[in-house]
């Protein structure tokens, strides 16, 4: 697998900027001009979990060309898997002090566990749960749609209503998630505090070691043959069956493999934020991350990442600065980016490094000749 | 129809490939076929000739997989039923397909191209961890020499010219290495020259295929020198040797109208 120097700069710029937001968090004085405080450490790790949800869309979107609107539906469950997790580590210290059960249960008169509840007090099983269920959710509903050929914006539409009707599940009490306060007042992770500062820092950085591990698995994936066979499927998916390929496998393949990136996006972005509700579902947030992949630059999975953070960090600004304007100009941001960027912000780099690679064809060439 | 046995060209061993039987296939209330019966024998080249919507490639879509007939039998080999599979198994059966649109994977590599469609295990495991050996190298490298795309190995399909892309398309056939070869207007939109050089190779490839080929120009069926079947309105008009047929009173009134 060759990485390429945008690939070695997006892994080294992640690692990079995380560890040093972490360690001038924890090693300098709040006084200190070089001192960074904790809700920028908090951003950042909120950003990286976001771009992790880019980079599963772009996979889908950008490599087989299945337009994704309800990817965040996997985010949110990796993220309500975690919220389970930190909501058993409560224990006597809710408000209604039951060592057992969550408060909102104990509220809605509840007198024992729900049987899906079991095990997650256990951290090894609640982050079995945060790939197992969104993945197998990905696999039956990618199983029905892909068999039966269902593509392009029909496909698009049924994942809209896949996030739309967890969203109207996930807001009932009785489903025992919460209803529509989610989950929150997290105190414990593995029995470090999740308002530290040092955890915050620690988050972040196991955010960014996520991040970087899943570019690597996507790289690895698009550059294999499946990666062209993918490609091929999104492009000309009925010569590739008369080829004898079968594009539901490929498809499902790829699509259950980026349901649980999303997934793991989501588990870690819970305990930086300090809660998951239901909104996490609305189709909104699924068509935000379909604009990050554009705007960074669809099939790149490098833009993937830039325009996650890109947009996120816009949208900090703007929502400080001027919080009524910030749905226009991302919309805004979106109709620039496709009349003027199709390739979005990679675009801009690409035409220089497309003019080196086919300076370095010839060697590329050699290279296979003497592999074979 | 034993008039144009003299002009079967290559190995004919005297087997059926491939017996449709009273194939009817209906698009509401067309009748695209209408009860289509054809064998092809082992090693043997067919040219399928015809006016628009005689229903050619709909027979291509039926043998394929991706069509259903209403009615009739499609048996491949000895007792293979066609009707009941889907496209990639009737691919891995040994059924290879040219559309006549060149539909090449244009953000590939001509070598890529070759190398996806090279016979060998189609399952998404397999090629996740996939290293291109030895022998597919030299495979590739063969089939690239046969189709003249050598030079072009490492542009993108998308950069070849429409010539070039056809080629390329049959090379990609030959990668299949299928039993059977459907081909769909190989020389639509090629100079003379190329024409002739793709008569040449699907000479060239009939010595070891048995292959359809569907096509409008009639210099090149005449070059072809095969047997011609004469489809009209989705069922065989005239069989028999290119003379024969453009003899025959009812492809001459099909042909000059009534």
């Amino acid at each position: 697998m060759k990485l390429g120097t945008s690939g070695y700069l997006t892994v080294a710029l992640v690692m990079g900027v995380a560890i040093v937001l972490a360690v001038l968090n924890q090693m300098t004085p709040a006084t200190s001009p070089l001192h960074v405080p904790t809700y920028v450490v908090a951003l950042a790790g909120k950003y990286l979990c976001f771009a992790m949800l880019a980079l599963a869309v772009d996979l889908v979107w950008g490599f087989a060309g299945i337009l994704s609107l309800g990817h965040a539906a996997f985010f949110a469950l990796g993220g309500y898997a975690m919220g389970m997790y930190l909501m058993r580590q409560i224990g006597t210290r809710g408000v209604y002090g039951n060592p057992m059960l969550p408060d909102f249960m104990v509220f809605l008169g509840w007198k024992e566990l729900p049987w899906y509840w079991y095990g997650f007090n256990w951290f090894p099983f609640a982050m079995l749960m945060v790939v197992v269920v969104p993945g197998l959710l990905a696999a039956v509903f990618g199983w029905l749609a892909f068999r039966s050929r269902v593509t392009g914006v029909y496909l698009s539409i049924i994942t809209q209503a896949l996030t739309y009707a967890l969203l109207l599940a996930f807001f009932r009490n009785d489903m025992g998630f919460g209803g529509n306060n989610g989950m929150t007042d997290f105190k414990d992770i593995l029995g470090f505090n999740v308002q530290a500062d040092s955890t915050r820092s620690a988050l972040l950085v196991i955010s960014a070691l996520f991040l970087c591990l899943q570019f690597l698995v996507a790289r690895f994936v698009v550059d294999s043959r499946f990666g062209k066979i993918l490609v091929a499927v999104r492009d000309t998916e009925s010569r590739t069956r008369f080829l004898g390929y079968r594009p539901e496998s490929y498809k499902l393949v790829v699509w259950v493999l980026s349901a649980v990136m999303a997934a793991i996006g989501g588990a870690l972005y819970v305990p930086q934020v300090g809660i998951i509700n239901p909104s996490e579902f609305a189709p909104g947030n699924s068509i935000e991350a379909v604009i990050w992949v554009a705007v960074g630059g669809r099939g790149t999975l490098v833009g993937a990442i830039i325009g996650a953070v890109l947009v996120n960090f816009g949208k900090t600004w703007f929502t400080g600065a001027l919080p009524e304007l910030w749905l226009y100009a991302l919309g805004a941001m979106f109709i620039f980016v496709t009349l003027f960027l199709p390739r979005g912000v990679m675009g801009l780099f690409q035409r220089r490094s497309r003019r080196e690679a086919e300076a370095d064809a010839p060697a590329a060439a050699a290279a296979q000749e003497v592999t074979g | 129809m034993t008039t144009g046995d003299e002009t079967t060209a290559g190995v004919n061993t005297g087997d059926t490939l491939l017996y449709l039987d009273g194939v009817t296939v209906t698009f509401d209330g067309f009748r695209a076929l209408n009860a289509l019966s054809l064998v092809l024998e082992k090693g043997e080249m067919r040219a399928m000739v015809g006016p628009n919507g005689a229903g050619k490639t709909t027979m291509m879509d039926v043998i394929t997989g991706k069509t259903r007939p209403d009615e009739g039998k499609v048996v491949f080999g000895k007792d293979i039923d066609l009707t009941s599979m889907d496209e990639p198994s009737i691919a891995a059966l040994g059924i290879g397909r040219k559309f006549q649109k060149p539909t090449v994977f244009e953000p590939l590599t001509v070598w890529d191209n070759v190398l996806l469609a090279l016979a060998g295990d189609r399952s998404p495991r397999f090629s996740l961890f996939a290293r291109q050996s030895a022998d597919e190298k030299v495979r590739v490298e063969s089939i690239l020499e046969t189709t003249r795309l050598t030079d072009h190995r490492w542009r993108r399909a998308a950069d070849l010219s429409h010539g070039q892309k056809q080629w390329l398309e049959i090379g990609m056939l030959l990668a299949q290495d299928p039993q059977l070869l459907l081909v769909d207007e190989p020389v639509a939109g090629m100079t003379d020259a190329e024409t002739e050089q793709t008569a040449h190779l699907l000479r060239e490839i009939n010595k070891s295929h048995s292959v359809v080929v569907v096509e409008h120009d009639m210099a090149f069926v005449r070059a072809l020198g095969v047997k011609v079947t004469v489809l009209h309105e989705g069922s065989v008009l005239s069989e028999g040797s290119l003379d024969f047929v453009s003899e025959d009173p009812k492809v001459i009134e099909v042909y000059l109208g009534r």
